[in-house]
């Protein structure tokens, strides 16, 4: 019940919006569907957390600790975003970048896209979960181009052809995964790719086939991740978007993205051992977080900045992901949870900060503590916190996964510091000076709604302090999960 | 339950057939600079496709599989063939064609890649049920070469036709070794495909609109300084 609700009121509100989307009610309806989903997805972990998982509609939708996670994450994400672009927006059409038609195409897709990211956690089935990956991308490629710049046409179409290859990787990794279910399971159609199926005859299944498998699946869903070497998409696709999509991409997108590999991963550990996989993440995390935390130093946007932050971030967590264990899983997965709030509120303020200069240049913006305090607050915490200050939540899953490193492969952890050390030095000396400096930026026409920022910070704060029992416990039972 | 009959040695051939065909188009297609022989030779890819799918279907005794292959027929040789044609007369770019492809070296490159595919699948071709012997291989081989069509072009219609034309390898990969995905899926699949190529013809329009020309040399400002 609750789980169709979270599947089918996105929908809905895709059709309200396309319908109403030009109108001045139309970023209210925005944030009600967004509030109900998330009232949905809210009872739905209440349930799971009380009565364990649950397997509906023959078998066709599945929710673990693990995805349901994820879901009122991605929920609770999706709702405060929709708060914050209220007033963004406004003031976006205001200075003339959008028209009432781009408005009403940008909260459609929003809803859209939150629906087929919810579609991707919550469906047992591997084929419906790369078809509703595929449906993410499409659904944001408009977005990226909402601006119709020259820079924005030419993100969109990066991000596009680039995803696009990199999906078609993925959809060949799961006709290898059919390939090898069939032999175990019989070809029954549609049972032989649910992912509870598979994931009970795992012994069973070909390791050859399913070790080219992997390497597909992990390439195709780790572009979308922005694992390198595929990784360019995705700052110009945060830089030329409007702010609010940069927020869920990187706060969302990429989390489901990496839940999809995390996904495949049981499935091929089962079947060819861990050391394959496992290796294959950590590399691939270890190269994209050193890799991403020195494009750091050459960045002017402020976008693209914390765009290749969130590519560090999240190299470090399919780090912890290869590591495996039940701490670096844990890690992992607070890592997740920490840098999806944290990045979002960034982006937040980031874009507010650019819309107060002018510009989104960092050159160009100084001084935000003048002009709007909190604007600047907001800015300088969350880069803090983003950066593993301790009394963040950032700090302690960073930690874990140090101290699980330095046991479990201690050569591994001076490529972490090193890419740590310099992200820090890369983000601070930007942020420095855009928040204290001299007054340049202007005030807004429209005041901005920075309840979301200050939530979500103190979230990360609370993460890092205290976490609640029943939180920890949750994660635990995830982490048991994925092994 | 995996073999519902086995397959004679003449289906088999003519299998054979046709995946050689498969691969022999995705190279005549890399040798081509007009977008609309590209069109053409994509339209032929997915013919092919539509009559292995129904032949599989035919020998195995798998009725679904008629119904993916009457979507391929539907959806690859009618449908997106259409679309890309009214989109390049309306955007007059029927006659552009591709002048920086050095066609020689691309299609060495081609071959290396089938090598390389073949060699990859073997192991997989081992273990495989007879039918499916080459045709991981071929597939694969298909879709790689689409991959280098996509790399080694500067236009953005012929960009998608080689995204297209990766997709039908994938089809095939999906008919030939494991009797066609669940048919779900597969619509999944094909809707997806059918919004994609929408999506871009919008795009088209966009960006002529800003760059007064469809050459992807004009969008390359986004780098690092």
């Amino acid at each position: 019940m609750e789980l169709l609700a979270v599947l089918c009121l996105p929908l809905l509100g895709f059709l309200l919006l396309a319908l109403f989307g030009a109108k001045r009610v139309a970023p209210e309806l925005n944030i009600t569907i967004s509030f109900a989903t998330f009232i949905a997805a809210s009872l739905l972990a209440v349930r799971v957390a009380r009565h364990g998982p649950i397997l509906v509609f023959h078998d066709q939708f599945f929710v673990d600790a693990f995805n349901v996670f994820l879901v009122a994450l991605t929920a609770f994400v999706g709702l405060t975003t929709a708060i914050f672009s209220r007033p963004y927006m406004r003031i976006e059409e205001l200075h003339g970048r959008l028209t009432p038609r781009r408005l009403r195409l940008y909260h459609a897709m929003y809803q859209l896209f939150m629906a087929a990211m919810f579609l991707a956690l919550l469906t047992n089935n591997m084929g419906l979960l790369w078809v509703a990956m595929e449906a993410a991308t499409l659904s944001t490629v408009l977005l990226v181009s909402l601006y119709r710049t020259r820079a924005s046409l030419e993100a969109a179409w990066k991000y596009f052809i680039l995803c696009g290859v990199g999906i078609a990787q993925a959809l060949f990794g799961t006709i290898l995964l059919y390939f090898a279910a069939e032999k175990a399971l019989g070809s029954e159609g549609m049972t032989a790719l649910l992912w509870t199926h598979l994931n009970a005859v795992k012994g069973q299944l070909e390791p050859r086939v399913l070790g080219l498998a992997f390497v597909f699946l992990l390439v195709g869903y780790g572009t979308k991740v922005g694992l390198a070497p595929l990784h360019n998409w995705l700052p110009d696709a945060h830089a030329e978007g409007p702010t609010p999509v940069s927020a869920v991409l990187s706060g969302l997108l990429l989390n489901v993205a990496l839940y999809a590999v995390i996904r495949c991963k049981v499935l091929v550990e089962g079947s060819i051992g861990v050391a394959l996989p496992s290796r294959m993440l950590m590399g691939f995390g270890l190269l994209t977080a050193v890799l991403a935390s020195f494009f750091l130093w050459r960045q002017r946007d402020i976008k693209r900045l914390f765009g290749y932050s969130s590519i560090e971030h999240m190299g470090i967590i399919t780090f912890a992901f290869g590591l495996g264990g039940p701490i670096a899983n844990f890690a992992a997965l607070l890592h997740m949870t920490v840098h999806s709030l944290t990045k979002s509120s960034i982006f937040f303020t980031a874009g507010h900060a650019s819309q107060a200069s002018g510009t989104q240049q960092m050159d160009g913006i100084r001084g935000l503590l003048g002009t709007s305090p909190t604007i600047g607050w907001g800015l300088m915490l969350g880069s803090l916190a983003i950066l593993g200050m301790p009394p963040f939540g950032v700090f302690s899953s960073e930690f874990l996964i140090l101290t699980t490193a330095m046991r479990e492969h201690p050569g591994t952890t001076p490529l972490l510091l090193i890419a740590l050390g310099v992200a820090f030095a890369a983000i601070f000396s930007r942020v420095q000076p855009m928040v204290f400096g001299d007054k340049e930026a202007q005030p807004l026409p429209h005041s901005p709604a920075l309840v979301p920022v200050f939530v979500h910070l103190a979230l990360v704060l609370m993460l890092g302090i205290y976490m609640p029992p029943a939180l920890a416990e949750w994660y635990r039972v995830a982490a048991r999960l994925i092994g | 339950m995996h073999l519902l009959h086995p397959f004679t040695v003449p289906v088999i051939n003519v299998l054979n057939l046709l995946a050689a065909c498969l691969l022999l188009l995705s190279f005549a297609m890399l040798s081509r600079r007009r977008t609309q022989r590209l069109i053409t030779l994509f339209a032929w890819q997915g013919g092919i496709l539509c009559l292995s799918t129904s032949l599989v279907a035919y020998s195995s005794g798998l009725h679904e599989l008629y119904y993916s292959a009457a979507l391929t027929l539907l959806l690859k040789v009618i449908a997106l063939p259409l679309i890309l044609r009214r989109l390049i007369y309306r955007l007059g770019a029927e006659w552009d064609s591709e002048t920086m492809v050095n066609i020689p070296v691309t299609m060495l490159a081609g071959l290396m890649l089938v090598i390389f595919a073949f060699g990859l699948a073997q192991p997989i071709s081992m273990m495989a049920t007879t039918i499916t012997r080459n045709m991981l291989g071929i597939a694969l081989a298909v879709i790689l070469l689409s991959f280098l069509m996509m790399i080694t072009r500067r236009k953005a219609v012929t960009q998608v036709i080689g995204f297209l034309a990766m997709e039908n390898g994938l089809f095939f990969a999906a008919t030939s070794a494991t009797y066609g995905m669940p048919m779900v899926i597969e619509l999944g699949i094909a809707l997806d495909v059918l919004v994609g190529v929408f999506i871009l013809g919008l795009f088209f329009f966009q960006i002529r609109e800003q760059f007064e020309s469809l050459d992807l040399r004009n969008m390359e400002n986004l780098k690092e300084e």
